[in-house]
């Protein structure tokens, strides 16, 4: 692989905090190697930034290995950037040519504020589990790991499901900011699997409602969200809520006695 | 007198050295260790310790800080008894603490594969793997309950990987013979860990536990010698907050990021168990790193951290150099014949699964030697092309094809890798643009793991009464080395297994302590103490950043106290390091304000306290004088390379207590070894 440098035009987004109002800022750097992460090139960023007294550009990272959901930079118009099925962390430099702008944007969504320059709130995804995204096993009930077989297929899906990181780029990507992947992915890894039979029914009636409540908006099924989902979870997944909530609102209990 | 917290807490860290009054911890090292039989000894406890009622749970508070797979186990099982809990992380999420980023899987004695798993195997190759340097209780209470992990774990709806008959699936990892490892694809702390964060959020909507997150713990609070409450900075604000707690619970990771390049993530630190320690909790084995053998090597300046390539690929790669030094052609280029696999040829009884220590030493010792590959020449091949041709055949053996091309036996094969380590190749190409299924990966052992931490006994609990210290943060159960998937088993067997039987043993004296106003003067003293460093760090206003300083000390660090140590070395390191501690106070430049979300002040707070554990890192590096596990000092070292233990002198836990701004005292915790005799580690 050849390595080359560049020099960039970045254009970023600045806001003090969630009262004020953002701006983009211009910043131009320098000597960038196209093996540096993205990331590490904000870290050039930053480092310059401070050195000449000036405040550095927020943003929220931390595994830097494409796992943990905290980073969650909108690129050139696309969440986590260019790269399919990369989140911003992983991507690297040799994505750009030299004398290229980037603009570098927080998640844009109601249900997820601004704190700081590129971080936001991300909150409303945890209240959504709480609303029902896990099994009510208590610590020491469980019996033997294979007491009960799971169909290899149906424990794949679920895994593949399961594999959401949650940061949130599905929202940011949705022309109505809306959960419906990050929700469908949930319900998917739970009921796909024997375990999390008992609860189905309610989990995915209160984890919309939920979702409803934090402001994120309806699915209309464009797609947007599959396309930029850094672990690729399948739109199916919202297909599958679909269903399973149907179900459940057709056969919930709605006398009161 | 108000114990430990009576004195007004400030460290050396400045070099303008203030000495209130130092206070010597009164209590002897008793770890505990419950009598009897090696096999009864958790029965015995949990038969015997005393219990908390319902209705006195309800009473009491626990304050737990961190929620990776230790602090989220537990404050969800601690939720699930009843108690009253806060946990706290510094991400903006429970779910996003670095145990999620854990690949190859988690070992349990499930024996499903008939292979000859057993309790006592687990235990026995964890002593073993830990170069004879942990406690023999602790750890096979650790072999012991790590089925239930595994139960409990399906239950809560972790997809484990599984075989077509629907059972769970197994796969082996280093320094083990048998096939004991769980998995979910690379990602098995990501599902280990949204299981524990699925338990804790359940719990937080039934209201049983208050989470805090975005909050980073800047003190312990200690009333009449217990552990009694914390001092918490609001990340998003900058406020200072007070939690009081009849227990706290630190289960904040380990402290690889003292060399700051590793693969831990880039806010994982030392700083909760830190500033236990200087309160006076004892740090057990600082000098005990894991230097993984498997990670993407360094490509320059730049480089923020490392990314590890599972170990579970050493199931399937082999690992080589060239044969001749200096050679530049491309791995794929090099033929059969002039290969080493040194490890083969070293260790043949285990091969490329020797442990991790044993593993990134031979790497050192071969790039060291001239032999080392890329630009760099600090990398060696992990090699799938035997592996692709093996699998290859096989499948296509399956479909009838006996006569298969060379190319229909590359396709067939390549797909059974994707299958088994797809995620890790789409990562390796993504960092280094390179196609892994094509030309081998190169590798170079990095820092990864601390076996080290705050010193514990058998019930996890510091010798502060109160304070406990659970997962990585603690030291107990991996002695010098960590075999791979053990961090994830014992991280989770702390949190679901031990710590609700042991902190009910401790909190039933309590039940008569009514919660302290956190207007007493000891939380009042402790969030003084940290909102004038925080004042401090940020009036020095110099030349130099944060990020700067702490490139400084990984290099020190890495130069003098990584993978090889000797005394000379250590030496400079300490003095170099204390230099440096005194320029980071003198021309540390944080820009901002306190009072706001300031990302370089959180990392400038952390810094700081990683320029004094560096020093006792180094410290107890060079009072350790022999190799064991992940400390390896030439001197000694046998004829052949290996690590030379001394039993006769060093057969204890070192314990170092803080003496406030001068210095640290040794402890020493005697190993006595029951069940298991002690011999020279051998992988041959």
């Amino acid at each position: 692989m050849e390595h080359y440098t560049m020099n960039l035009n970045l254009k970023v987004w600045k806001q003090k905090n969630a009262a004020s109002k953002g701006k983009f800022e211009t910043f131009e750097v320098k000597d960038i190697s196209s093996e540096m992460s993205f990331l590490e090139m904000f870290d050039v960023l930053n480092e310059r930034l401070i050195n000449e007294g000036k405040e550095p550009v927020a943003f929220d990272h931390d595994c830097r290995e494409g796992i943990c959901g905290m980073c969650s930079m909108y690129i050139n118009g696309r969440p986590h950037g260019p790269w399919h099925g990369t989140t911003t962390c992983q991507l690297h430099m040799r994505a750009f040519k030299d004398g290229d702008t980037i603009v570098v944007e927080p998640w844009r969504a109601n249900a997820f504020p601004v704190i700081k320059d590129l971080m936001v709130d991300r909150t409303a995804f945890d209240r959504i589990i709480q609303a029902g995204g896990y099994i009510s096993v208590n610590t020491g009930n469980a019996v033997d790991g294979n007491a009960i077989p799971i169909e290899k297929e149906h424990a794949d899906k679920s895994f593949a499901a399961a594999a959401c990181i949650g940061c949130g780029a599905c929202v940011a990507a949705c022309k109505n900011s809306s959960a419906m992947l990050f929700v469908s992915a949930k319900v998917s890894h739970l009921a796909l699997l024997p375990q999390g039979d008992p609860e189905r029914k309610t989990r995915v009636l209160n984890m919309v409602t939920q979702m409803d409540k934090e402001g994120f908006g309806a699915c209309t099924n464009t797609g947007a969200c599959e396309a930029v989902c850094p672990k690729e979870i399948s739109i199916a997944n919202i297909a599958r809520l679909n269903g399973e909530y149907t179900m459940a609102a057709l056969s919930a209990d709605n006398s009161h006695d | 007198m108000n114990g430990i917290n009576g004195k007004e807490d400030d460290c050396n860290n400045d070099g303008d050295i203030k000495i209130f009054f130092s206070i010597q911890l009164i209590m002897p090292l008793e770890s505990k260790n419950p009598s009897g039989p090696l096999d009864q000894k958790w029965t015995n406890y949990k038969g015997h310790c005393k219990l908390v009622n319902p209705a006195n749970k309800r009473k009491l508070e626990i304050i737990v800080v961190g929620t990776g797979l230790a602090g989220a186990s537990a404050a969800a099982s601690l939720g699930e008894l009843g108690y009253k809990v806060k946990s706290f992380c510094f991400q903006d999420s429970p779910r996003r603490a670095h145990s999620i980023a854990a690949q190859g899987g988690i070992n349990a004695a499930k024996n499903y594969q008939n292979d000859g798993d057993s309790v006592y195997r687990l235990f026995y190759d964890t002593i073993k793997g830990g170069d004879y340097r942990s406690r023999e209780s602790n750890v096979y209470r650790l072999a012991e309950v790590s089925a239930n992990i595994i139960d409990q774990c399906v239950a809560q709806g972790v997809p484990f990987a599984r075989e077509y008959g629907g059972l769970l699936s197994n796969r082996s990892f280093g320094g083990v013979q048998v096939q004991r490892t769980f998995y979910a694809a690379g990602q098995t702390g990501q599902q280990l860990l949204i299981g524990a964060y699925q338990a804790l959020e359940r719990q937080i909507a039934l209201g049983t536990v208050e989470m805090f997150s975005r909050h980073e713990m800047l003190d312990v609070v200690v009333i009449d010698g217990k552990a009694r409450g914390i001092i918490t900075r609001n990340l998003i604000t900058g406020e200072l907050e007070r939690h009081f707690g009849h227990a706290v619970l630190l289960c904040s990771g380990g402290y690889g990021n003292v060399f700051y390049l590793s693969t831990n993530a880039m806010g994982s630190n030392v700083t909760a168990a830190w500033k236990a320690h200087k309160r006076g909790a004892l740090f057990g084995n600082p000098c005990y790193t894991q230097i993984h053998p498997t990670c993407i090597p360094v490509t320059g300046d730049h480089q923020s951290k490392l990314t590890l390539m599972s170990e579970s690929l050493r199931n399937d790669g082999r690992i080589w150099v060239p044969k001749k030094q200096n050679d530049t052609r491309k791995g794929n280029e090099i033929p059969e014949d002039e290969r080493d696999y040194y490890l083969e040829r070293r260790y043949p009884a285990f091969g490329n699964l020797v442990p991790r220590d044993v593993a990134s030493r031979a790497a050192k010792e071969r790039c060291d030697a001239g032999y080392g590959v890329g630009t760099s020449k600090q990398a060696v091949f992990l090699d799938f092309s035997d592996a692709i041709n093996r699998y290859g055949k096989i499948e296509c053996s399956k479909l009838g094809n006996h006569n298969p091309t060379a190319e229909e036996i590359r396709h067939h094969g390549t797909e059974v890798i994707k299958e088994k380590y797809g995620n890790l190749f789409d990562m390796y190409e993504k960092i280094t643009g390179e196609n892994p299924y094509n030309v081998p990966m190169r590798i170079y052992p990095a820092v990864h793991y601390t076996m080290g931490g705050l010193w514990v006994d058998y019930e996890l609990m510091t010798n502060v009464p109160g304070l406990y210290a659970l997962g990585e943060c603690n030291f107990s159960d991996h002695g010098a080395n960590r075999l791979g998937a053990s961090a994830l088993m014992q991280g989770l067997a702390d949190g679901y297994f031990v710590i609700p039987y042991t902190l009910g043993n401790y909190l039933a004296d309590e039940i008569r302590t009514k919660e302290i106003p956190t207007t007493h003067p000891a939380f009042e003293g402790a969030e003084k103490g940290v909102a004038e460093r925080i004042s401090k760090l940020m009036n020095i206003k110099g030349n130099e950043t944060v990020e700067s300083f702490h490139k400084r000390l990984g290099k020190i660090m890495w130069d003098k106290c990584g993978m090889a140590r000797n005394a000379n070395g250590l030496k400079e390191a300490i003095a170099e390091i204390q230099k440096l501690r005194a320029e980071f106070w003198k021309n540390v430049r944080i820009p901002g304000d306190i009072k706001e979300m300031n990302p370089e002040l959180d990392k400038a707070n952390r810094v700081a306290d990683f320029l004094e554990l560096g020093e006792l890192i180094c410290m107890d590096a060079l009072q350790r004088e022999e190799s064991c596990g992940g400390h390896f000092r030439e001197e000694y070292q046998t004829p052949e390379g290996e690590a030379m233990r001394n039993d006769d002198r060093f057969m204890y836990v070192s314990a170092w207590e803080y003496q406030n701004g001068s210095g640290w005292e040794l402890h020493k915790e005697e190993l006595k070894y029951e069940e298991v005799k002690p011999v020279q580690r051998s992988y041959k």
